[in-house]
């Protein structure tokens, strides 16, 4: 089960935002778009989200296409986190999680038990009763991982699932960063396809099992973080020098700059 | 903070309204018990004490009642499916055009059937009825059409149109207004300051029957409207068919709206400040707050149309001022407490 994109061009405004791009994102695996500013990465994840339509081109969920998909099904199975939230209507956090669970009938004890798992997942158990309004900016982001990870948080007999984020962890400390990929990973041991943009290339390094490079609305390179994070890539897309050694904890990739 | 669980508010704010009723009907310029209400109810007897007390309560007080229940709830329940709609706390009915649209119809009508209106009472206030109802519904096809693009209807763009359709319609009310006779301006500002004495039940029914399709219907889109809280594209994740919601839910409150100051006039307040002043009791969460707006919406014109009837007897104040006056200084109240809490 996948979630593909073939041959997807798409004009916004009378630029080519992108151009012939596929990608593969497959069940169980973290899938990590990176790319300079203006590269593409949001008009490609829009795309997949169902947000716009591409001009050429089409997406497959699960084997079908994406507009086929009846909404509410589509969202048992996909759920997606965009990169600014506008809320701002006093929720508490919880209520903010729960609004996650709308596509599903599994009766109000069972919700509140995913909302409060959810919370915790997050580190953001703490903030239940909080209104959402008053809480930080990666208060608020925690929150909403929390509401797309609890949209999601059961296997469906529609297929594999599927999480896309929009720069998930832009808000995030140190501390918060890694605990949101090593949930990444956790959930796509779970099954869960997740696709992602990440801005900097020593995470994406350490919790993608495929990275793709976008740069001027196309692809410039995509397989394995080893594959793709050369010097000589690097400086094509983004214009920097840099040097590629080896974590020496995690034994992954590292970009030095 | 919140102050009530919504169930205690929506159980308090009931009783308060049946109170309310009660005492509504209870006064006025001749005040009647409730041994007397309940007699004029029930009995049907010929002596003309019944008969006089059932000419007052059946045929003045009871229409005029449920007319300002009805559009207290037409009115708030509409403010906040628009509050939601638009995700601004701020937005009221009259940001579609609803209500400005409705005000030059009424003008326009007002002023084209002057003479009528001196000659038969009934049907010229007919007249003005339906050209606000036609006015009302006209600006806010016209504010959709201009905010509907083939990329879906732009909430934006649709609060943008809906300030330059009340600029237009305040132009032409004030052209109106300007070249109008003294009578037919005292006619046409008492019907912007909004009136509920022209009560009969033949102008009820098609008050409630809308007022009961809207309160039918409330509740189907409260999960829908929660979710467009979050924002549009967020909504769409989560399954909701947002632009039919959307259509939905701007066609029936456009509807209701429409009927309401066709008969009542423009009364302003109720829209935005019952869904408010709710949330703030018991939060967001449009499962409470649209049966909580609807009882308080109700229960605030009630009071406000009592007074109204009552302050300045044998004289009638305009209820659109009461509104205001009543409602104003509790919401004061309100955000001067919440300022203390952050």
């Amino acid at each position: 089960m996948s979630l593909t994109a073939e041959n997807i061009s798409l004009r916004l405004a009378g630029f080519d935002a992108l151009r012939g791009v596929s990608l593969k994102a497959s069940a169980g695996d973290v899938t990590v778009i990176v790319g300079p500013n203006g590269a593409g990465k949001s008009s490609l994840l829009k795309v997949l989200m169902g947000d716009i339509s591409s001009s050429s081109g089409h997406v497959e969920l699960n084997q079908r296409p994406l507009t086929e998909w009846h909404s509410q099904k589509r969202a048992k199975v996909l759920a997606a986190l965009p990169q600014e939230s506008t809320l701002n209507f006093p929720f508490t956090a919880s209520e903010v999680v729960s609004l996650g669970r709308i596509p599903h009938q599994t009766g109000v004890q069972r919700d509140a038990q995913i909302v409060a798992e959810a919370l915790a997942k997050v580190d953001a158990a703490y903030l239940q009763k909080r209104f959402y309004t008053q809480m930080s900016g990666g208060e608020r982001q925690r929150v909403q991982l929390a509401r797309v990870m609890a949209q999601i948080w059961e296997p469906s007999d529609l297929g594999s699932r599927f999480l896309i984020l929009d720069e998930p962890i832009s808000a995030f400390d140190l501390a918060h960063q890694q605990l949101t990929l090593a949930l990444m990973r956790e959930l796509a041991d779970q099954g869960i396809g997740i696709v992602l943009v990440l801005h900097d290339l020593n995470l994406a390094a350490r919790c993608a099992d495929r990275i793709v490079i976008l740069d001027g609305g196309k692809i410039a390179a995509t397989g394995t973080p080893s594959e793709v994070l050369t010097e000589s890539v690097i400086k094509e897309v983004f214009g920097v020098s840099v040097r590629i050694g080896v974590h020496p904890m995690t034994q992954t990739l590292m970009v030095i700059s | 903070m919140r102050y009530l669980a919504p169930s205690v508010c929506l159980l308090g704010l009931s009783l308060a309204l049946l109170l309310g009723v009660c005492i509504s009907l209870k006064s006025g310029v001749v005040d009647v018990s409730y041994a007397d209400i309940w007699r004029a109810l029930t009995s049907s007897g010929h002596d003309s004490h019944v008969t006089r007390l059932q000419t007052i309560v059946f045929d003045i007080r009871l229409p005029r009642t449920l007319l300002a229940l009805s559009v207290g709830v037409i009115l708030a329940l509409s403010g906040a499916i628009m509050q939601g709609l638009f995700r601004n706390p701020l937005a009221d009915p009259s940001l579609i055009g609803v209500s400005s649209g409705a005000s030059v119809g009424a003008s326009v009508a007002i002023v084209l059937t002057g003479g009528a209106i001196q000659m038969s009472g009934s049907l010229g206030l007919s007249l003005v009825m339906t050209g606000a109802f036609l006015g009302g519904l006209s600006a806010t096809a016209i504010v959709y059409r201009l905010a509907t693009s083939e990329f879906g209807t732009s909430v934006t763009t649709m609060l943008l149109a809906g300030i330059a359709i009340t600029a237009i319609a305040g132009a032409i009310n004030g052209l109106l207004a300007y070249f109008a006779s003294d009578s037919l301006l005292r006619q046409m500002s008492v019907w912007q300051m909004g009136n509920l004495s022209t009560a009969n039940w033949y102008r009820l029914i098609p008050v409630v029957g809308v007022m009961v399709l809207l309160v039918g219907l409330a509740p189907r889109f409260s999960r829908a409207l929660n979710a467009l809280l979050l924002g549009e594209s967020e909504a769409r994740h989560l399954g909701i068919a947002v632009q039919r919601v959307k259509q939905q839910l701007i066609l029936i409150t456009a509807l209701a709206i429409g009927i309401a100051v066709s008969v009542s006039g423009l009364i302003g307040f109720v829209g935005l400040v019952v869904p408010h002043f709710v949330r703030l009791l018991i939060g967001p969460d449009h499962r409470w707050l649209l049966p909580a707006s609807a009882l308080g919406g109700g229960l605030l014109l009630v009071v406000a149309d009592t007074l109204a009837r009552t302050a300045a007897s044998p004289a009638e104040l305009p209820i659109g001022v009461l509104t205001a006056l009543v409602g104003a200084p509790w919401f004061i109240v309100l955000l001067i407490q919440q300022r203390r809490s952050v």
